[in-house]
């Protein structure tokens, strides 16, 4: 989480046109509102999910202005958490983002090979995205699932007890629903609150 | 033993739907702790039943709720903590995934004893689905009249809040979780004041663990001491681990506290054995962050007697030679794994997660990584070992939370039990085929 490090200049732009969709700014209302009047700030770890996925997977500086505004807090005050959580990505990602586990329990059931495998297939190292802005590859800490080992998890879902055949299939289903122009991508605003 | 109390029903079809649970007995505990019990009986059968926290900690769950402040006149509130992020654990995605019901059921007898007219659930962000299917289970609860106002006319008001982590292991610690769910970075807060006292929003807090409050609604069906009948000594009840590496039968079990780590370990039932007909080495018994012990060690304490599954069992020889249950992930090394790099991959895993703001912790899990880094790379010195323990013990007991210590045991218990692997890494690095990335490719897949 140190390691981040935010690469924008800390600025409020004037008359940003940044704004959600009707739909969007609704459930984000709706999800202010669980928590106490007064505690709205409780709602910006969900409302920078939800930012996320509206504005091109990741936060830029006037995505995190936009929800500053709608919390009705200082900027500062988002872009210490999104400096801090690791799900959130200040940089433009690929339209799917491989979060390969490294962790102890998959690693010793060969998730590192897993992680060299990747790198070799998509030709980049483990932090950059495919020429094609595809593929993110990203090395995350243990995913919950160390049972199913090694693990990965593509946008919202898991993939488990991986191979390298595995490996090359759902690379393979992934471009395919992309060049179709079907992002594999759940929803979270639609799912999941 | 294949007494259950958490999984019985894991089988039934249709099992996570409201309707389903509801005709396996599923929210008697709530209509009878609502109508028939007052809060603080319902905290009496808590404290009878012995239950421990399921974290990590196994702090007295009936305890802990006795120190919520009823006095300030402020809200109180539950929080169950489902941020599950400590490696080797993965039961809480179980159970919530599973039977999302059994939790919510066990909350609202728990909120019901506390006092508490909210709770929330802080799920890790990375269990999005899980997130799906409670909003979905909440739902159902809702319209069955047994969440929001006037909860089956009693008067009795409560609602459940699902809320999302957003990648952070240090957010499972009690007052960072907090925090985050404040909408804060997650520093956890110095104590005291407890959250009982000061917690969310400076108000009364009890943070539990998700299977800690799954067990609730059996307790109060059946009373504590029906409860307490379950298990030996203080380890009352049943545990779910969470068993993984290098075994036959990775899985979550619900097993009753009691049975020997050997039946555990090997028995078709449960691990079944490591895989490939490998020898065990070693296992890490309850989570990433309690001591490694060696084969020999786990099965059998120094004193020679077989090793139960119980806090008290696994913690017996201290630091030296016992370990601890922790939050009961089950991490199985079998005969080729590399002692040196997994203990480095977890030094990794500490600094990553290290929150900043201590700086025993933050520089030295830092330290920590790179000696570690270099030894497995062939490059160690003769000195790193002992510098490695010295950095340890520097850490340990010198920060705000326990993220300090949770890096410091697991480094300082590996050279402890594995110093020959340590050394033998820096004198004959060669010897250690697994330091090549290249050979990654051929392993195990
Ligand atoms: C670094 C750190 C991480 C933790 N992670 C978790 C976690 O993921 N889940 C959990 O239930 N408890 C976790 N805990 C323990 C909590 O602080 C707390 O003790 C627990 O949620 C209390 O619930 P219990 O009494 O029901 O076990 C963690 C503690 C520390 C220090
Ligand atoms: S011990 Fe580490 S994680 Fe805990 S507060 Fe200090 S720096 Fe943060
Ligand atoms: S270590 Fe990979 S999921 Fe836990």
């Amino acid at each position: 989480m140190l390691d981040k490090k935010i690469n924008h200049p800390l600025h409020v732009k004037e008359n940003s046109k940044i704004s959600f969709s009707e739909a969007t700014l609704a459930k984000a209302k709706q999800i202010i509102a669980r928590y106490p009047a007064g505690r709205e700030k409780s709602a910006l770890l969900p409302l920078l999910h939800i930012a996320q996925e509206e504005f091109e997977g990741y936060l830029s500086a006037d995505v995190m202005d936009y929800v500053a505004s709608l919390l009705n807090i200082q900027p500062i005050e988002v872009y210490e958490v999104a400096t801090f959580y690791s799900q959130y990505y200040l940089e433009k990602v690929g339209k799917n983002v491989i979060e390969i586990c490294r962790t102890g329990p998959c690693a010793i059931c060969g998730g590192e090979a897993i992680q060299a495998y990747l790198e070799k297939k998509l030709a980049i190292k483990t932090g950059e995205t495919t020429p094609d802005g595809l593929f993110t590859l990203k090395a995350v800490e243990c995913l919950g699932a160390c049972g199913s080992a090694p693990v990965m998890q593509i946008n919202t879902e898991f993939y488990e007890f991986l191979t390298k055949e595995k490996i090359d299939s759902i690379l393979a289903d992934l471009t395919l629903k992309a060049k179709e122009d079907k992002p594999e991508k759940s929803l979270w605003k639609e799912k999941f609150f | 033993m294949e007494r259950k109390i958490l999984l019985n029903n894991i089988a039934v079809p249709g099992i996570r739907t409201f309707e389903v649970f509801r005709s396996t007995g599923g929210y008697l505990s709530v209509e009878k702790a609502l109508k028939e019990m007052t809060p603080d009986e319902v905290v009496e059968e808590v404290k009878m039943s012995g239950l421990r926290g399921r974290g990590g900690a196994g702090f007295p769950a009936g305890m802990k709720w006795s120190f919520i402040d009823k006095k300030s006149g402020n809200p109180r509130y539950l929080i169950c903590n489902a941020d599950e992020s400590e490696p080797g654990t993965f039961k809480d995605r179980y159970l919530m995934e599973k039977i999302p019901h059994l939790l919510i059921e066990g909350m609202i007898c728990s909120c019901y004893a506390l006092g508490a007219n909210t709770g929330y659930i802080y799920v890790r962000g990375e269990y999005k689905y899980i997130i799906g299917i409670l909003n979905e289970a909440l739902r159902e609860t809702y319209a069955a009249g047994f969440l929001g106002t006037n909860i089956l006319g009693t008067g009795y008001n409560l609602d459940i809040i699902v809320h999302s982590g957003a990648g952070a292991y240090i957010c499972g610690e009690e007052t960072a979780l907090i925090e985050s769910l404040e909408g804060k970075r997650g520093n956890p807060r110095i104590k005291p004041p407890f959250p009982a006292v000061v917690g969310l929003y400076g108000c009364p807090t009890v943070v539990n663990n998700v299977e800690t409050l799954a067990n609730i609604g059996y307790i109060v069906n059946n009373g504590g001491n029906e409860y307490a009948q379950y298990g030996v000594g203080k380890s009352t009840g049943t545990k779910l681990i969470s068993a993984c590496g290098n075994i036959n039968h990775p899985g979550v079990y619900e097993i009753e506290f009691g049975l020997t780590v050997r039946e555990f370990l090997f028995d078709e039932k449960y691990c079944g054995g490591i895989k490939d007909g490998r020898k065990l080495k070693a296992v890490i018994a309850g989570g990433s962050s309690v001591p490694i012990l060696p084969g020999e060690l786990i099965l059998k304490t120094a004193a020679g007697e077989e090793r139960l599954m119980t806090y008290e069992s696994l913690a017996e020889g201290g630091f030296v030679s016992g370990t601890m249950l922790g939050s009961g992930g089950f991490i199985v090394f079998d005969e080729d794994a590399c002692i040196v790099r997994n203990t480095w991959n977890l030094a990794r895993f500490y600094h990553h997660e290290s929150c900043g703001q201590c700086s025993p912790c933050r520089e030295g899990t830092g330290w920590m990584e790179s000696v570690l880094h270099r030894i497995e790379n062939g490059q160690g010195r003769s000195k790193d070992i002992d510098l490695l323990v010295s950095i340890a013990s520097k850490i340990e007991g010198n920060t705000i939370c326990p993220l300090g210590d949770a890096a410091a045991w697991p480094i300082a218990s590996a050279i402890r039990h594995f110093r020959h692997e340590f050394e033998e890494h820096i004198q004959n690095p060669e010897q250690c085929s697994l330091h090549r990335m290249e050979e990654f490719e051929n392993l195990k897949i």
